[in-house]
């Protein structure tokens, strides 16, 4: 019966060609335009690390001595971080800090460039399933020692070594130089979520988030040897001196923490809840209620990571949807209203209600298919308009197979409701008036 | 023309009806607000900037050392101004639209700190000896540094310049004190004052919201001597006749790398710069434009393909009509009028919606409130629309002989 059904479906649409198109071609720009902004939004809210994400959490205490804030900065000072950091009392812990030094590569023949770097401790590769091309991260041992080593990036390692194994070799890290002890394999991760911070002041211009992540990676303490007192701040809350990072009254170091189940990560909120009423007795807090840890995905939606921009386009292109469903939906009533006579025909010779229900859905699904094809193309084509948009995320815009597959789905979904109605009403066609005008 | 014999035959086809409404009102709805968001970010776009745009070039140099930034910046500067072509040159902090941005508040009592509410942020700018020309900066009242003002500017511990004479902008000059000259004013913030020598006209912020407001031209400028510049003079601006920048550039930025082989640059012409920094702003803007043309296409042929239909299922009662007198004139007037009542249902409706749309937007997006003109405008756009689509299938209607009647359907 289908594939009768089918015939008479092609029958039906080669019948009024113009129309055709039209309905296809709404169905696919709508799903086109859709699936498009979907896939970016698929893309850039996703989970960073999927699978891991969950163990991860981010500890903040408010270190501030003025009166009106009401909840901790978005990182910690050095002092606070670096106390929790040495506690070690979750599964695994990284600092993070940022600078951008001067690098060069005394052993290849390349132009000094300024290369961002991140200063971390060694659980940072282990704890974020960091993938290594050559090598490996550094020892718990060289965070104590300082030991002048880094990983360098993939990008970083094309650009001076041609992609060559470099383990081993030397770079010159603004005055001093440092050994390489890994490579990185290409990472992306979407968005660099251990960098995330202050997303609720960018007033959601936040695409920022969705670079690429740093190019060197070094012990935290040898960053502090290598560049002392100059580290990225976040803000201050009283007058630096710009002389004695470590003790001013900034923030500018960030703590990661691994705690592999609940009860770890409750026990790890009153250790933090203790930390911080130890340090208001010792006077060096104001604040001892603003304490906080927030879970990895917590901590994104908080910072609000999607661009706003791109949740825009998102409630847009679904709206535009909307109109094309509403288009089909007039088209193809007034197309099976039309054939009200030939209903009535098939509907006196004994087909029920539900064959002709079954009919005009096979027809309407038709149109769906070859709409989910149609925009299958236009979301290929969307997406490659935005891979040439100057934006940063603009790299990681390709259709991946869920996605692939939810393109036909939302098509063949959008034109079957958009055919239920009008078949509804066609299988409700009383066939004795329609006969008798035959 | 009579209209109720329109409204009997929509009501027979209550569905499709509504349904083309919907639409309508949908397609109003998106449209308003889209062409607000287009609006808005091509008048970011275009926020006027008074430096000289269109003569400037730069070329950052870091990697060097802080120490000997004394004698380096008057040495590089008397190379560049040595480059043919160079009308003037100077070493700034910060550019706008640089995403550079060092920010203060500040207030206008001394009574003030960092978490005062009634504080006003601006973007601080350091200006080197010579930076005020190069830039292009235009005085509107008071007078630019002189050379002491530079001499004695340094920094010293505070992440404040330590002098004492500051150029405002003329927005901030506004807000800080509206109504009066800014002129011998000064301000505060917790350890240190700064008074206005010099008013100049609006120039933009390192980084701005995008929201057209005055506070993207909260920019405040400081004199700053090489010696006491710790590393915050390391953007030399180069001013040259348009043709020549690119030219110039290159050759500043040769001339950067011998004299400091440490060094490492950058360069760009400046209004690159500009475009770069809305590049995005402006592709969304382009994204906007394509929705809501092919939406309109999409609503238009939708039109077009309902009225085809009714115009086919009326062809005889067409012919009847014609029959018994109606001219062409009144076939067309017939679906014409339809047409209208249709979109003006639609329209109503997609008004209301444009507007609850926008309040939606305002309290979840950074977007404000839209101007009451939009919804008229789209209004009219869309029953123009309206009569254009139905314009086809309404002269087709028109065209059917009277001779039809008298055949069976």
């Amino acid at each position: 019966m289908f594939g009768y059904y089918l015939d008479l479906a092609l029958r039906s649409l080669k019948r009024n060609k113009v129309l055709t198109v039209l309905m296809v071609l709404a169905i696919a720009v709508g799903i086109g335009a859709s699936m498009t902004t979907l896939t970016v939004m698929h893309l850039l809210s996703g989970d960073p690390l999927p699978g891991r994400s969950q163990h991860l959490f981010y500890p903040q205490v408010d270190p501030s001595s003025s009166p009106s804030q009401k909840q901790p900065f978005d990182v910690m000072d050095y002092r606070s971080a670096v106390d929790l950091w040495s506690a070690h009392r979750a599964d695994r812990q990284a600092l993070v800090a940022h600078a951008t030094l001067k690098l060069r590569s005394p052993e290849t023949n390349q132009p000094p460039l300024m290369a961002k770097t991140l200063a971390t401790t060694s659980d940072f590769f282990p704890m974020f399933n960091v993938p290594f091309q050559y090598g490996s991260g550094w020892s718990a041992d060289d965070d104590a020692r300082n030991t002048r080593v880094v990983v360098i990036s993939d990008d970083l390692n094309r650009k001076l070594f041609g992609g060559a194994n470099s383990v081993g070799r030397t770079l010159q890290l603004k005055d001093s130089d440092v050994r390489i002890v890994g490579v990185l394999a290409p990472w992306r991760p979407s968005p660099v979520f251990y960098d995330v911070a202050g997303g609720r002041f960018s007033n959601g211009d936040t695409a920022n988030f969705y670079g690429k992540p740093e190019d060197v990676y070094l012990p935290f303490g040898a960053g502090q040897d290598i560049n002392p007192n100059s580290f990225e701040m976040f803000t201050c809350w009283g007058d630096d001196d710009g002389k004695h990072q470590q003790t001013s009254p900034c923030v500018w170091v960030a703590l990661w923490v691994e705690l592999d189940s609940a009860t770890k990560a409750s026990d790890y909120t009153s250790f933090l809840a203790s930390y911080v009423a130890q340090q208001k007795s010792l006077g060096r807090f104001v604040h001892a209620d603003d304490s906080r840890l927030m879970g990895l995905m917590q901590w994104l939606d908080f910072n609000r990571v999607v661009p706003s921009d791109v949740r825009l386009q998102m409630w847009l292109a679904f709206a535009f949807l909307a109109i094309c469903l509403f288009n089909t939906v007039g088209l193809l009533l007034a197309k099976f209203l039309r054939r009200a006579g030939e209903i009535g025909v098939r509907r006196a010779l004994g087909a029920t209600r539900s064959a002709v229900f079954a009919q005009c859905l096979v027809e309407a699904g038709l149109i769906g298919v070859l709409g989910g094809i149609g925009g299958w193309l236009l979301t290929m084509l969307g997406l490659w308009l935005i891979r040439r948009q100057p934006v940063e995320y603009a790299d990681l815009a390709h259709l991946d197979v869920a996605m692939f597959l939810s393109t036909f789905a939302l098509a063949v979904v959008v034109s079957l409701l958009a055919g239920a109605l009008p078949a509804l009403r066609a299988s409700r066609i009383a066939p004795a008036l329609q006969l008798k005008t035959l | 023309m009579e209209i109720r014999p329109i409204l009997a035959s929509l009501r027979k086809h209550r569905i499709p009806t509504v349904l083309i409404v919907l639409e309508i009102a949908l397609t109003c709805a998106v449209l308003c607000n889209a062409v607000f968001m287009i609006g808005q970010r091509v008048s970011a776009i275009r926020l006027p900037n008074a430096i000289d745009e269109h003569s400037l070039s730069t070329v950052g140099l870091s990697g060097t050392d802080e120490k000997t930034a004394g004698s380096d910046i008057p040495r590089n500067l008397a190379a560049l101004r040595g480059i043919p072509g160079v009308q003037a040159a100077g070493a700034v902090s910060t550019l706008p639209l640089s995403h550079n941005n060092w920010g203060w508040s500040f207030g206008t009592s001394p009574d003030v700190s960092v978490f005062n509410k009634k504080t006003v942020n601006f973007s601080l700018f350091f200006l080197g000896e010579g930076a005020d020309k190069a830039l292009g900066l235009r005085l509107l009242e008071g007078r630019f540094f002189n050379a002491d003002d530079y001499a004695d500017s340094s920094f010293g511990s505070a992440p404040l310049p330590e002098t004492h004479v500051t150029l405002v902008t003329h927005s901030i000059a506004e807000r800080m004190w509206p109504g009066q000259s800014a002129l011998g004013k000064t301000y505060y913030t917790t350890s240190h004052y700064y008074t206005v020598v010099g008013v100049i006209a609006d120039v933009l912020r390192p980084n701005i919201d995008g929201q057209g407001e005055a506070s993207n031209y909260f920019s405040a400028f400081y004199p700053m001597s090489a010696e006491g510049s710790k590393g915050n003079l390391r953007r030399y601006v180069l001013r040259s006749a348009p043709g020549d920048r690119d030219r110039v550039m290159r050759a500043a930025e040769q001339k950067l790398i011998e004299l400091n082989p440490n060094g490492v640059t950058k360069s760009a012409i400046y209004s690159d710069m500009r475009d770069q920094y809305f590049a995005d702003m402006r592709s969304m803007a382009w994204m906007l434009v394509l929705v809501c043309v092919v939406m309109l296409a999409v609503t238009a042929f939708g039109i077009v393909g309902l009225t085809s239909f009714w115009v086919g299922q009326r062809r005889q009662q067409i012919g009847i009509r014609r029959a018994v007198g109606a001219s062409r004139g009144h076939i067309m007037q017939y679906f014409q009028t339809e047409n209208f009542l249709l979109s003006g249902a639609g329209v109503v409706l997609g008004v209301a919606m444009a507007y609850g749309i926008n309040l939606y937007l305002m309290q979840h997006y950074e977007i404000t409130r839209m101007p009451w003109y939009y919804l008229p405008v789209s209004a009219v756009a869309l029953w123009g629309l309206g009569q254009l689509a139905v314009l086809g299938p309404a002269l087709r209607a028109a065209n059917v002989p009277p001779v039809v009647a008298t055949r069976s359907a």
